[in-house]
């Protein structure tokens, strides 16, 4: 392999990457307090990425940046992410946790049903808000949106970590996942605790939505399930709770494929899945996790 | 106590022979006209996800595990039964004969397969093993993918059409029976004592892994079985037919027919895989009325439609009658 | 006496320990239990007691030392081997299938006596029926043994309190063991219950012939019962002896029965 192909393939892996991490985030986030697998998260990109579809034209046409559309993407998430919260969530989470996880399902089920519905099945091409040029480092093609990518991850990040160790809020959605009965008598209300994770995590999706769509503007109905898929393993992969856990997962995820793919096209995505399987059974917890036992 | 048993046995023997021969009586006389056939083949549907489901309700029922990746399992059978039947075709074999063996060699490499996916991922539980099955599911996913002996990718075609209904019907109701059996024996008794507490059920001389990777194994053999039924009924299929929304589907199956009850295996998957076909005209809302009712069943009956209930003749008969005795099954 | 003395003792741990971390929950604890007898294991919340029974069952590895189980040594096997070999337990938090019949709850235990396959599971065999039968009039003894007969087909998550820790002795009982690991099963029980608890644990040592090692807060039970005692603190024995010498034993006092008032709740 030649420097110039590595060097090249480091950064498609980083541009693949990349997108994993800002939707782990997403799942980390809510896993990490809730304990629960939201498998609908994938799909709230896609609500994202359709929201975009429809702002961004009708920003335009009254004259206004087109950036605009991002924030209508955040609220459109965060809403729907609250509004499945309430909804479905709510009612079963005493129910433990393979109802949870069932009803999970079905809400994906349902928001991609619910979407082929309302805008069809056709694939929909998604306008960009901006277009960032592509540079020439060490002879590699190196597009600068990888770089924004990477950058709005890392701020998101750190933002989060931030937000959780600092804020009363943050405090209170850390302490929930330790004790939920205790949290309740000091005074927290673990429903709005829950409830506002939803709503970050689900706006984290509208920005997870907003890159995709710079990297791959086609939207289509189904566009979360294979992608939510992928990047819950790297969020799994990190250390499902952790946030920089999120980060790092995104980034190996996407770089194994990369370098997967030149060697064995047609089983990249076994390999990545080998790669989970090993490092869940070697260290459960992720690579960041810490393991814990359960007390006899 | 024994002999009760046994009895009732026997009326449940007489019982699914009494469906048998309603479902041949419709059938002979063409009750239903011009669409018997497609009548037909909506049964032996029924009958294939029957079996799935209820292996499926082995692993997340009775041993209270999550598995996300038994379409794994059912593709592997799927694939087997077809190459196996295809290489024996034309040597003369009866067509049944030949279903059979093919169904068991589909059962018995999905059930080495249970057994290779189960040693590593069985130590995992929750979630996580969740995670892994599914991870499991798709690699298998990709080998059938790139296999040229499967269609490298593309449709796998021209398998014997063998699926009969009848035939179907028999083999289900054998298979249902065994994992009947299979639960109410020693085996069941131990796996669901994991269930309840793992810890404790080593603290009891069981040797958690051994009996978990038994029931993984099971479940993996009659999936395969199942599998097996499909590939000839539909005698195309490709590898994108067995991803992760399938084994979702299953899984949606046994838990709304309920974690734990067969008899909500065989309602639940009777019903839902006779749904699409009843609702053929609405297709577009089908998935979404689907969904909400998985919602709703999780919402108010979190153990799904049967709970742990299961059906039993002789509490009927008991009920009807008024005779005195302990007959339960 | 003498005849004693040639056998191996039931339990021998020798300078047992292990380490979380950097914190030595249990250091160096040795103990010898002779056939039928029955040994308390005292001490403050958190002194290390139910690890040491975690060590004893397989739960934990320990990090240092060995056990052995009539001479034959333990170390590193798994729980379900050490129970098989013949120590059994109970649990603190109550541990039971709780959705299970009383009766399944003590034939689960009693699988290791069967030895039925899965082909005479599913084809119902003579040897199934036979197996079974012997396995319910066994597992019905037991539960008579600890009261509980008339209880079997209700589910164990529904009994009161109370006998819900005699189940799980029952459940012990039925793996065959030859030392029993009674992990404060008098703790909730009123003073009637524990008399009949009291009662019972002496007919099983009689009845089967099995040693008992104990961990109770309840002193009056420990004193009474115990032959010998054992006590702990954050993880080192600080005394053993005769309950009257450890009564009387001045670090003792000060480690446990002095701080007697401020305990709350489980033990760690």
């Amino acid at each position: 392999m030649t420097f110039s192909l590595f060097f090249q393939s480091v950064i498609n892996g980083l541009n693949q990457g990349a997108i994993y991490a800002l939707i782990a985030l997403g799942y980390t986030m809510v896993y990490g307090i809730i304990r629960m697998i939201n498998f609908a998260h994938g799909d709230f990109i896609m609500i994202g990425a359709y929201t975009l579809f429809y702002t961004i034209p009708l920003m335009v046409n009254a004259g206004m940046p087109a950036w605009l559309s991002v924030l209508a993407a955040i609220i459109v998430c965060a809403l729907v992410g609250v509004v499945v919260e309430v909804v479905a969530y709510k009612p079963v989470r005493q129910a433990g946790s393979m109802s949870a996880l069932i009803t999970a399902l079905a809400m994906s089920l349902f928001l991609e049903n619910l979407a082929m519905v309302l805008f069809g099945a056709k694939p929909q091409n998604v306008q960009k808000i901006f277009d960032l040029p592509t540079i020439n480092v060490l002879g590699a093609a190196l597009p600068l949106n990888v770089v924004l990518t990477i950058f709005i991850g890392v701020i998101m990040m750190a933002g989060l970590q931030l937000f959780i160790k600092k804020t009363k809020m943050g405090k209170a959605m850390r302490s929930v996942p330790q004790d939920r009965d205790a949290s309740v008598l000091v005074g927290i209300n673990v429903n709005k605790v829950i409830t506002v994770t939803f709503a970050i995590g689900s706006a984290l999706a509208a920005v997870a939505a907003l890159m995709y769509c710079t990297k791959y503007p086609r939207v289509t109905n189904d566009m979360g399930s294979m992608m939510g898929l992928k990047a819950f393993i790297a969020a799994v992969l990190g250390g499902i709770g952790i946030i920089p856990g999120a980060m790092l997962g995104g980034i190996l995820v996407g770089l194994i494929e990369i370098f997967v793919k030149l060697f064995a096209p047609g089983w990249y995505e076994a390999i990545t899945y080998a790669i989970l399987i090993v490092i869940l059974l070697v260290k459960p917890s992720g690579i960041l996790g810490k393991n814990v036992g359960e007390k006899v | 106590m024994e002999k009760q048993i046994k009895r009732s046995y026997l009326l449940n023997v007489l019982g699914v022979l009494f469906v048998f021969l309603l479902f041949v009586l419709l059938f002979e006389n063409r009750v239903f006209g011009a669409s018997t056939q497609y009548i037909k083949g909506i049964c032996t549907t029924a009958c294939y996800t029957i079996i799935m489901v209820a292996s499926l309700n082995l692993v997340v029922g009775f041993m209270g595990e999550f598995s996300l990746g038994h379409a794994g399992f059912v593709s592997v059978g799927a694939y087997t039964s077809a190459i196996v039947s295809s290489a024996l075709a034309g040597k003369g074999l009866p067509d049944f004969f030949l279903f059979l063996v093919a169904l068991l060699a589909g059962g018995a490499a999905a059930g080495v397969t249970g057994i290779l996916v189960g040693i590593p991922a069985l130590r995992l539980r929750g979630d996580y093993l969740a995670i892994v099955t599914v991870a499991f599911a798709e690699i298998i996913r990709v080998c059938f993918c790139n296999f040229a002996i499967t269609g490298g990718g593309k449709t796998m075609s021209g398998i014997l059409k063998l699926s009969d209904f009848y035939w179907c019907y028999w083999i289900m109701a054998g298979c249902v029976a065994i994992m009947y059996m299979y639960v109410r024996s020693r085996f069941g008794r131990t796996v669901k004592a994991i269930r309840e507490d793992y810890i404790a059920a080593a603290a009891s001389g069981i040797n958690v892994t051994y009996y978990k990777v038994m029931t993984f194994t099971v479940a993996a053999f009659f999936a395969g079985v199942g599998g097996g039924i499909y590939a000839h009924y539909m005698t195309a299929m490709i590898p994108t037919n067995f991803n992760f929304m399938y084994s979702a589907e299953l899984l949606s199956e046994v838990i709304i027919g309920g974690t734990g009850s067969l008899t909500g295996s065989i309602i639940g998957a009777a019903f839902l895989s006779s749904l699409p076909e009843m609702t053929r005209q609405f297709s577009q809302y089908r998935m979404l009325v689907y969904s909400i009712i998985l919602v709703l069943v999780m919402i108010f009956k979190p153990g799904g439609i049967f709970g742990t209930w299961e059906f039993s003749l002789t509490r009927i008969i008991k009920r009807l009658f008024g005779t005195k005795g302990n007959g339960g099954v | 006496m003498a005849e004693a003395a040639k056998k191996p003792p039931v339990l021998k741990a020798q300078s047992l320990g292990i380490q979380f971390g950097g914190l030595k929950a249990v250091d160096s604890f040795d103990l010898e239990i002779g056939e039928s007898e029955l040994i308390g294991l005292i001490g403050p919340n958190g002194a290390g007691k139910t690890t040491v029974f975690n060590l004893i069952t397989g739960v934990y590895k320990p990090t240092e030392g060995s056990f052995y189980l009539n001479g034959q040594r333990m170390n590193g096997k798994s729980t379900y081997q050490i129970v098989e070999a013949g120590i059994a337990r109970t649990f603190q938090n109550i541990r039971l299938f709780k959705k299970m019949s009383v009766i399944d709850n003590v034939k689960a235990a009693m699988n290791a006596r069967l030895s039925y396959g899965l082909f005479h599971a599913i084809f119902r065999t003579p040897g199934y029926w036979k197996q079974e039968a012997a396995l319910m009039s066994r597992a019905k003894e037991l539960l008579k043994v600890v009261h509980l007969e008339g209880r079997e087909e209700l589910e164990a998550g529904n009994l009161p309190y109370g006998e819900q820790r005699r189940l799980e002795i029952a459940r012990a009982l039925a793996t065959d063991m030859k030392l029993l690991l009674l992990d404060e099963p008098a703790a909730g029980m009123n003073p009637t219950e524990t008399e009949e608890l009291l009662e019972i644990i002496n007919y099983i040592r009689k009845e089967f012939k099995i040693s008992v090692l104990l961990i109770e807060h309840d002193m009056s039970l420990v004193m009474k019962i115990c032959e010998r005692i054992k006590v702990l603190d954050f993880g080192t024995t600080i005394a053993s002896g005769t309950p009257k010498e450890i009564a009387n034993n001045q670090r003792v006092i000060e480690a446990y029965l002095g701080k007697e008032e401020e305990e709350v709740g489980e033990d760690a």
